[in-house]
């Protein structure tokens, strides 16, 4: 199974990415931002970082890279694609995923192993989570307090839809303490915290972040 | 408007020029004269001025720094020394390990957040410029006291300046200091260090060689930041139509850096550049001149090439402009089109400007006009050296002699506790998480340590773990008291902190902060602090690979304290061995290396009463060298649970923090005078976490390399106890130790 890891200028986490896709048994491929075509790539993963500097919005230059067109119309069509950190504001920002990110409440960037409840395993990229498992990943960002109208946020816990939520103080904002979402169908999921981060006992706080990819593994080889 | 050119220097050759204004004295300007034969003209002068400022000259302070080189010990780890843009050291498997450290203290404190960006911009440019991929930041912090309201402006600006800018271009933070004293009103101290890594055969240098080649600049348009005193030659010489002052701050863009490291190292990646040098202070004049005057000898640089984001700049500004995220290579003529086409591909806008020639000239020229014909060297190399005086201030002796003994010990159990809560809260020694939580230490996904622990770790060869160590210090309190001692200190704390995670220390940076060179006294405890850290390099076997000089860090008549941050860098085989400093199970057994005498003078304890005075303790490096081979030894054979360095705040800080980590407590039992035991700052001690079972293995390696041990107790439970005299809850020393920071710059940005 092949995941591509789109490096925009200005990503960081892509070969971060990359490394987690191997470690969990998969190929992975950098996909340059300037590119058309996704080949036979099987799913995608939008990395962290700074794409175009965030200096509009986050996410908001990046969307319009060419090789988004087809990462959106493939995703549109059912393949996996998994946004963290400036990769969920991609996400929002192309109307994948709804809602936005915006500056954390203290305004202050923050790095910090922060504590997470996985409430949906039905997604392609959690299904090796069990629906109330406590997780630990890296969050690190300025802009990831999540907002959405009332109708939306409505929407997410109804449709369960809201795949995993901060514990204990809520570190910048996010409206229900959300920090990570997915699509009705699934395939599609935005996460504020680092899993790929969190893959090895040595470089991170915890292996939980390992499931994020195994899932997704799992879920193409099922297919 | 008129253009000052050589032909128009030769006519109009008495003309009266500012020389002083740009800083020049007398004599340095009649000299100049006698180079060219001539007087410059206003680009040359403005050129001659930068370049031969203390700042780029190091006029001051060359003729103590060659100790360095001088009293370099016999290595073969060093592959680049002292005088290209960082040294470069062999860490084995092919790998080379370029770091350096620099300051940024001036512009941050008149605009603490782009003066703190802009700093680890240009260090990260210095290490890319070697051939090397940054892979780690780390920044020593100085400021006034911590309540005072400048304070609460420059710190929170400059954390988010270093955050926003290392962030932005995917360096992990792994280290660095964060300390107070009133001495740095209004003169914070913002040294930021990376450290790159590249293959051997990557290394690249600063130099213009090859008839023929050619000199592109590439990155961000040139622009009118940080021109500031050269101002004075264009509101008087040109057009006063325009802005007459151009500011002096420059203002980075994170993002431009970023695609630059990358299209760079594609570039070098295929071996596209002869030489390459970084754009800093002095811009241009010092890229041109530097490379030229390393390589081939000659340069011949078409100026009106230089895309400009300012069109109104004068040639004059042009060249001096500190403009951020640019570089300048040397490119052979049939290898441009793919260096143009690699910058293309990252946006990255290349132009270039001119042709490496054999005429030992570098002349530039401007409409068509010659307006820089000098000898290279002469702007770069041969600046002016100065023998400044020093002597010993007057009142050295007097503080020596000021013991911190009329301050009242606490004596009972509970003063004792006190005292231990008001130190693990004080702003030098309490949780700095509020400052390094606005860091990634996470990207790149190979930091193994980083703060709070002893020294930042990173991985550099996943499949064999091999990693490098680095660890930054100085006690500057001791280095007033005592600046040769105290230099050594800072050397032997930034060693023993590298060896505690269980690296080998290989070679050392520095970045040396001080009050006015023209202050005797100042230029004795410089050259001190020089002789100290020279003397002791030798001694521990480690070369010195560069450094950088700040002078002029003092309001008034009064100095900093002299401030020689000593940057250590290790190297272990494999990271997965290294030694954290957590206490992280119960029932293991806790033991102190080294001995512990009486050292109050320039401690933390001290400076929180508000005394300053006395002797420095002695560091015994053979004593250190010994200590450092039983931890690389101890954490080699897996035997250490963990071990944690002695510095600030002594025993009994130390094991508050090994404890507060993971939240698991000790209970020790000390001997003598509690507290001496507790809180006494004698260097050369380290407390380890041994399980029973590797304890005798321990203790014999430990009396094999004739180190000390006395056993202090046993891990477990939920409060620190010290036998026979207190105990506090781990919940209480937390809630002071992080308390601290929240509470003084809460709602501050």
């Amino acid at each position: 199974m092949i995941i591509g890891v789109v490096t925009f200028p200005g990503s960081l986490d892509d070969r971060d990415a990359a490394r987690a896709v191997r470690m969990a048994g998969g190929e992975a491929v950098l996909l340059w931002h300037n590119d058309h075509s996704l080949k036979n790539i099987d799913a995608v993963v939008l990395p962290g970082g700074f794409s175009y500097g965030d200096y509009l919005r986050c996410g908001a230059i990046a969307r319009f890279a060419p090789i988004m067109q087809e990462v959106a119309a493939r995703a549109q069509g059912g393949m996996p694609l998994l946004g963290i950190c400036n990769g969920f504001q991609v996400l929002c920002e192309s109307h994948l995923l709804p809602g936005v990110l915006t500056r954390n409440s203290d305004l202050h960037f923050l790095c910090r192993d922060q504590e997470l409840i996985i409430e949906n395993n039905s997604t392609q990229w959690t299904s090796e989570y069990s629906i109330g498992q406590h997780i630990t990943l890296p969050l690190k960002n300025g802009e990831g307090s999540y907002q959405c109208d009332d109708e939306t946020l409505r929407l997410l816990e109804s449709e369960g839809r809201i795949l995993a939520r901060y514990v204990g103080e809520n570190p910048n904002g996010s409206r229900n303490s959300i920090a990570g979402i997915t699509n009705e169908r699934g395939n599609i999921v935005g996460l504020m915290p680092h899993p790929e981060h969190a893959i090895e006992e040595l470089t991170g706080p915890t292996t939980d972040g390992l499931g994020f990819f195994t899932s997704v593994l799992k879920s193409l080889i099922a297919l | 408007m008129t253009l000052d050119t050589v032909k128009s220097a030769l006519i109009d050759a008495n003309q009266v020029q500012p020389y002083r204004e740009l800083g020049l004295r007398d004599d340095e300007y009649a000299r100049i004269k006698s180079i060219l034969g001539r007087r410059p003209t206003s680009s040359e002068l403005a050129m001659y001025s930068v370049m031969w400022s203390e700042h780029c000259s190091y006029k001051s302070s060359k003729v103590h720094l060659r100790q360095f080189g001088e009293k370099q010990p016999k290595t073969d780890a060093l592959l680049v020394g002292i005088g290209e843009n960082a040294g470069v050291v062999d860490v084995g498997e092919g790998y080379a390990v370029t770091f350096k450290i620099e300051s940024h203290n001036h512009p941050s404190f008149v605009e603490p957040y782009q003066g703190a960006a802009t700093g680890v911009g240009g260090i990260v440019r210095d290490i890319l410029t070697m051939g090397a991929r940054p892979i780690a930041i780390m920044d020593p912090l100085r400021f006034g006291p911590a309540d005072a309201s400048d304070t609460k402006r420059v710190l929170p600006g400059v954390v988010a300046g270093i955050g926003g800018y290392g962030n932005c271009l995917g360096l992990p933070n792994i280290g660095g200091e964060v300390v107070f004293d009133e001495t740095y009103s209004g003169n914070p101290l913002i040294n930021a260090l990376c450290v790159g890594v590249m293959r051997h055969e990557d290394i690249k240098l600063a130099k213009a060689s090859g008839v023929g080649n050619l000199v592109v600049l590439f990155g961000a348009k040139t622009g009118g930041d940080g021109i500031g005193g050269v101002s004075v030659l264009a509101s008087e010489s040109f057009d006063s139509a325009k802005p007459s002052k151009r500011p002096s701050v420059q203002v980075g863009d994170p993002f431009a850096e970023k695609v630059l490291i990358e299209c760079c190292l594609e570039i070098f990646a295929e071996d596209l550049v002869i030489g390459i040098q970084d754009l800093g202070g002095a811009g241009l004049s010092c890229a041109t001149s530097e490379l030229a005057s390393a390589g081939t000898g000659g340069m011949h640089v078409v100026l009106d090439r230089v895309p400009l984001r300012d069109p109104s700049l004068a040639p004059e500004e042009i060249l001096m402009s500190e403009s951020q995220e640019r570089m300048c290579a040397i490119v052979e003529p049939e290898k441009i089109s793919r260096f143009l086409e690699l910058c293309t591909r990252w946006d990255v806008t290349a132009t270039v400007i001119g042709e490496v020639n054999d005429s030992a000239r570098l002349t530039i020229e401007w409409e068509n006009e010659i307006i820089v014909d000098v000898p290279p060297r002469t702007v770069a190399h041969e600046g002016p050296v100065y023998e400044r005086p020093f002597a010993e201030p007057a009142g050295q002796k007097r503080l020596q002699a000021n013991l911190p003994n009329s301050i009242a010990r606490p004596r009972s159990p509970e003063e004792l506790r006190m005292t231990l809560l008001d130190l693990i809260s004080c702003p030098n020694l309490a949780d700095k998480s509020w400052v390094t939580n606005q860091y990634d230490k996470y990207v790149q996904g190979n930091t193994v340590l980083a703060q709070p622990e002893d020294s930042g770790i990173v991985r550099i060869d996943e499949k064999t773990g091999l990693g490098v160590a680095i660890s930054t210090d100085v006690n500057a309190r001791w280095c007033l008291l005592d600046p040769y001692e105290g230099t050594r200190l800072a050397l032997a704390e930034a060693y023993r902190n590298v060896a505690t995670t269980g690296a080998r220390p290989l070679a050392v940076t520095n970045c040396l902060n001080f009050g006015s060179p023209e202050d005797p006294a100042v230029m004795w405890q410089f050259e001190r602090a020089v002789t100290g850290l020279a003397d002791a390099c030798l001694e521990l076997g480690l070369p010195v690979t560069g450094g950088n000089v700040s002078f002029y860090n003092q309001t008034g008549d009064v100095a900093i304290l002299p401030t020689p941050v000593v940057g250590v860098l290790g190297v272990i085989d494999d990271v997965a061995k290294r030694t954290a400093m957590a206490i992280s199970t119960e029932g293991d057994e806790l033991y102190l290396l080294g001995e512990t005498r009486e050292d109050f003078a320039g401690s933390e304890w001290a400076h929180i009463h508000g005394h300053l005075g006395g002797m420095p303790p002695r560091a015994d490096l053979d004593h250190e060298r010994r200590l450092a081979n039983l931890l690389i030894e101890a954490s080699t054979s897996q035997i250490l649970s963990a071990a944690h360095d002695l510095s600030d705040g002594g025993l009994a800080i130390a094991v508050a923090e090994m404890s507060l980590r993971k939240r698991v407590g000790a209970r020790i039992t000390i001997d003598g005078d509690p507290f001496v035991a507790l809180f006494s700052e004698t260097p050369g001690r380290v407390v380890v976490v041994v399980s029973q079972w590797h304890r005798n293995e321990f203790l014999a390696l430990a009396a094999s390399h004739r180190i000390v041990t006395h056993h202090l107790g046993v891990t477990g439970g939920s409060a620190l106890v010290v036998a026979d005299n207190f105990e506090i809850q781990l919940s209480e020393l937390a809630d002071a130790h992080q308390g601290t920071f929240p509470r003084l710059f809460a709602g501050t940005r």
